[in-house]
């Protein structure tokens, strides 16, 4: 009974953050930078962050993650860290030879009130950066926003650094990736070369955090999107962000920079979600959709069809970032589930809107928070006043489901416990599938534990 | 790039040493250079790690979210009643606290938290932000416990102020806030406390019933499974009996001097070490039946565990490790264990040593043996590479770089999930160590394989 100490009385708070269902800023864009090929992520603050920020990574990706720190001492703190980070640049370059590094702030770093642009020039003019090399930077204030604005920043400022319009205008499709699984990336691409599509997918952590083991530790694996690529960006015909709050920020810049319209769209997540991925990719390219895509849409269909009777009705609480929760919130009240409980740490009025849309109605009781003191506790509390059937969201929901015996699957991050969520994706018809696969799995091993033995059967 | 090609960074030259080379003293205790890949961490995570244990305790942690985030029951220190310690507590600075402070959100914190809870004290830490935005920490504490009547006590944790080892420090200001608030009268000579273990996989509790047994009591355990009145009374004991040198002995050189209380350094890991621990107690209070007690103790625990390490440690003869942990004083453990088991040690570092700590893994050593400071990634991957190890022992950063390379792989940090302290906890290193050293994956990895031609490449 670890959170014994959940009381059931809900009370208004106002300060205080208890169990978070969010983190800060700077994980995420070095998240998001371990997508560009060759970039070595760099902290600029003191080494904790940043050691705190690889740990955590390192724990729910399994591989080893890289960055540098800018080690703020006492002395930096007061009289800034200017000469910390060109130091990290000169040493960097030097020793890890990356294409690009990646400069975030910390709380630290930004309270102080480096300019990071203004040391990375000086660092230029003392020839620090060479020739064909890039220093790109991010403002990741913790304060402000979370670990899911952090990855933006980081998104964006691919395009602000990258992004070039050479007048010759393409027929490439620019698909800005929201915070999900190297697998989720890799499917984005299996599903857009169904497609016919030719596709730039930044960031793409594919190949970088899932790499293979080849029994050589690489610095920079095989995957991550090109600068290359990232400059060619500009010229694409069109950009679709998967994920209001973790790339709508890229492709507005990316318009406004290069002239490259968009459209923002939910994480394909779920049969819905999904299916306005698949219209919008053939709308804009005029692509006619393949069979494969339809025939995996229709198993999909299939399988909700197969096993709705064990769907219908089942209270679900859900929590992580807003980007993946919306389209899974979405998907649960497609299979006629009830999605009552949801939280998400991470700020934005449009969180708690597009929830009630999708699930006001059809919800009877639903309750949506997200931002200040939207944390584990109170989703907690929530359970403690009613009890639901599932719970889907990462690690930290497994007290929860031991203190009130209810199934927990896992998806979101962090995920520290268990493996799979880096190699299976979870977008996409193919990915709905083992959504449903484990929702059932946990409704199903739950039906068959508690059956009285007369009840208990062979065949489900 | 190739990892064999690096050159180390020239301004790190010092801090990499062998062992059997005279001349050029170990430079350590430097802060990690800008730019590297350091394996380092903060004060705070330093304090963190120390006062977390204190099971009845509230640890609230001041500052932006991150930092309490990633401190949320990060740490396996198992408790035999309250939980909550295993909170995650955070004031969440947002931008406007930042601009105008965060003291009022400090002091409502602390007494709703208190309200609701009625914790035995309560631990505030105060993280970068604070440090700069300048929140009189002290005085918010001072004022809640003149209201609520436990100790509330500030931990001056910013962690741009040093390193981990600072933390330490820190934690142990904490810690002397609570030592000697309480009356003693009750406690007999024969009594310790066990300070620097944390109780990982439960092994303070191991080493408390070692002593137990030997009939001595143990006052308090700080931190392991640690209660606040425990701690209040620590000052009560005879003796207190230092592990982790690293974190504690601040606490024991100022419990000597307030209270007159001496200290020894001990160490759990290893059968060599564990034995030496039980008998220097028994000879620090002079009583021939305690020795004797003692004595009767490790025999026959070393006659139980012995046949069963022999069993590895013939499998494992002449395989080499690379060691790379936080405390100097567990690296020594970790070499006379590892030579228990046959095992060679060929290069070792640790986070926090200090220059003795360093001239004494120097002696110990064989001749060639890679002796590190603070090390980053490609240096213990090159290292790796270089002294072509079997087995890495280090803490979750190391882990997945020893995997991709194709090597064994041991924790003893806070990850560990079964007890490696104590005679017990020597066959269950061992069977660690043997599981992973000889396991069959290792010929799946294209590095280490073969026959080669039975696999792609
Ligand atoms: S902000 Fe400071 S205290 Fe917090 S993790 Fe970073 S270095 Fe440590
Ligand atoms: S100080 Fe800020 S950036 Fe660093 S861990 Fe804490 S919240 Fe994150």
């Amino acid at each position: 009974m670890l959170l014994r100490h959940t009381s059931e009385k809900i009370q208004e708070r106002k300060a205080l953050t208890i169990n978070p269902a969010k983190t800060c800023q700077p994980i995420g864009a070095m998240y998001a930078a371990l997508g560009i090929h060759g970039c070595m992520p760099h902290s600029h603050g003191s080494q904790g962050c940043c050691s705190y920020h690889r740990s955590t990574l390192t724990r729910h990706y399994k591989e080893p993650v890289m960055s540098g720190t800018s080690s703020f001492t006492e002395g930096a703190s007061v009289f800034g860290g200017q000469a910390n980070l060109v130091q990290a640049i000169d040493n960097l370059f030097t020793i890890y030879d990356p294409q690009v590094i990646a400069v975030h702030t910390t709380c630290l770093s930004e309270t102080i009130g480096d300019d990071i642009p203004q040391i990375v020039s000086k660092a230029k003019d003392s020839g620090k950066v060479p020739e064909g090399k890039h220093v790109i930077h991010c403002n990741t204030p913790s304060y402000v926003g979370s670990h899911v604005t952090g990855y933006a920043n980081m998104v964006k400022a691919m395009v602000t650094y990258f992004a070039q319009n050479s007048g010759d205008k393409n027929e490439t499709i620019n698909l800005i990736c929201g915070w999900v699984e190297p697998s989720d990336m890799r499917e984005i691409k299996r599903l857009s070369q169904m497609l016919n599509t030719q596709i730039i997918l930044f960031p793409d952590t594919s190949n970088v955090l899932d790499a293979p083991q080849t029994g050589k530790l690489q610095f920079y694996p095989k995957g991550g999107t090109t600068v290359d690529q990232l400059t060619k960006a500009g010229d694409s015909k069109y950009s679709i962000g998967l994920g209001k709050f973790s790339t709508e920020d890229a492709a507005k810049e990316m318009d406004s920079r290069c002239g490259v319209p968009f459209s923002v769209l939910d994480v394909p997540i779920g049969l819905s979600a999904t299916d306005r991925f698949i219209m919008e990719m053939a709308k804009v390219t005029g692509n006619k959709i393949p069979d494969e895509i339809t025939d995996e849409r229709g198993r999909l269909v299939d399988m909700i069809t197969d096993m709705q009777q064990y769907l219908y009705g089942k209270r679900v609480a859900l929590w992580g970032d807003p980007d993946t929760i919306i389209p899974l919130t979405e998907f649960l009240v497609d299979l006629e589930m009830k999605p009552v409980y949801i939280v998400s740490g991470t700020p934005g009025k449009y969180f708690e809107k597009r929830i009630t849309e999708i699930a006001g109605d059809r919800v009877e009781g639903l309750k949506v928070k997200g931002g200040s003191c939207a944390d584990m506790f109170l989703m907690h509390q929530w359970i403690k006043n009613e009890p639901v059937d599932l719970l889907i969201g990462n690690t930290y929901g497994k007290y929860i489901a031991r203190d009130e015996d209810i199934p927990l699957l896992r998806m979101g991050f962090p995920i520290m416990d268990r493996v799979g969520h880096s190699c299976f994706p979870r977008v996409g018809y193919n990915g709905s599938m083992r959504i449903l696969e484990g929702i059932l799995g946990c409704l199903m091993d739950r039906l068959d534990r508690d059956a009285p033995e007369e009840s208990f059967e062979l065949v489900m | 790039m190739k990892m064999t090609d690096i050159d180390i960074l020239s301004d790190r030259k010092r801090q990499i040493n062998k062992a059997g080379t005279e001349g050029l003293a170990m430079e350590c205790e430097k802060h990690s250079l800008a730019g590297a890949v350091s394996q380092r961490a903060c004060v705070f995570c330093g304090s963190r790690v120390v006062l977390y244990p204190v099971t009845d305790a509230l640890h609230l942690i001041h500052g932006p979210i991150g930092c309490a985030a990633y401190t949320w029951d990060i740490r396996g220190a198992l408790s035999s009643g309250p939980q909550l310690h295993r909170m995650s507590f955070s004031t969440d600075l947002r931008e406007m606290d930042v601009i105008h402070g965060g003291e009022n959100k400090l002091y409502k914190s602390l007494i709703e938290l208190i309200d609701k809870y009625n914790p035995k004290a309560a631990f505030v830490y105060s993280t970068c932000v604070v440090g700069v935005i300048g929140d009189d920490v002290a005085s918010v504490c001072a004022r809640v416990k003149r209201e609520k009547g436990i100790p509330v006590i500030a931990v001056h944790s910013e962690g741009f102020k040093g390193s981990k080892k600072d933390g330490y420090k820190a934690a142990c200001d904490a810690l002397l806030n609570l030592v000697g608030t309480l009356p003693v009268d009750t406690i007999p000579r024969l009594s310790v406390n066990i300070l620097g273990d944390f109780n990982i996989a439960g092994e303070s509790w191991i080493i408390k019933n070692y002593y137990e047994k030997m009939g001595i009591r143990v006052v308090s355990t700080i931190t392991g499974d640690a209660r606040v009145k425990d701690i209040m009374q620590a000052h009560g004991a005879s003796l207190n009996i230092v592990q982790c040198s690293g974190s504690m002995t601040w606490l024991a050189q100022q419990m000597e001097s307030n209270y007159g209380i001496p200290y020894i350094r001990a160490s759990y890991f290893g059968i060599e070490d564990t034995a030496k621990a039980l008998y220097d107690v028994a000879d620090f209070f002079d009583d021939p039946e305690l020795t004797d007690r003692a004595r009767k103790l490790v025999r026959c625990e070393v006659e139980k565990v012995i046949p069963q390490i022999k069993r590895y440690s013939e499998a494992l003869r002449g395989k080499k490790a690379a060691v790379y942990v936080g405390g100097a004083f567990k690296a020594f453990s970790l070499i006379k264990s590892l030579r228990m088991l046959n095992m060679d040690t060929v290069v070792v570092g640790s986070q926090t040593g200090n220059k003795s700590d360093y001239e004494v893994l120097k002696a110990m050593c064989n001749k060639g043996t890679i002796i590190v400071d603070d090390a980053n990634t490609l240096e213990l991957a090159r290292f790796i590479l270089e002294k072509d190890v079997d087995l890495f022992i280090g803490g979750v950063k190391e882990r997945p770089i020893a995997y991709k390379l194709g090597v064994g792989f041991c924790d003893h940090n806070h990850e560990r999930k079964i007890a490696l302290a104590g005679f017990e906890g020597m066959v269950n290193f061992s069977r660690e160590v043997f599981n992973t050293v000889t396991s069959p994956v290792w010929k799946f990895v294209p590095r280490r394989q073969t026959k080669k031609e039975v696999y792609f490449d």
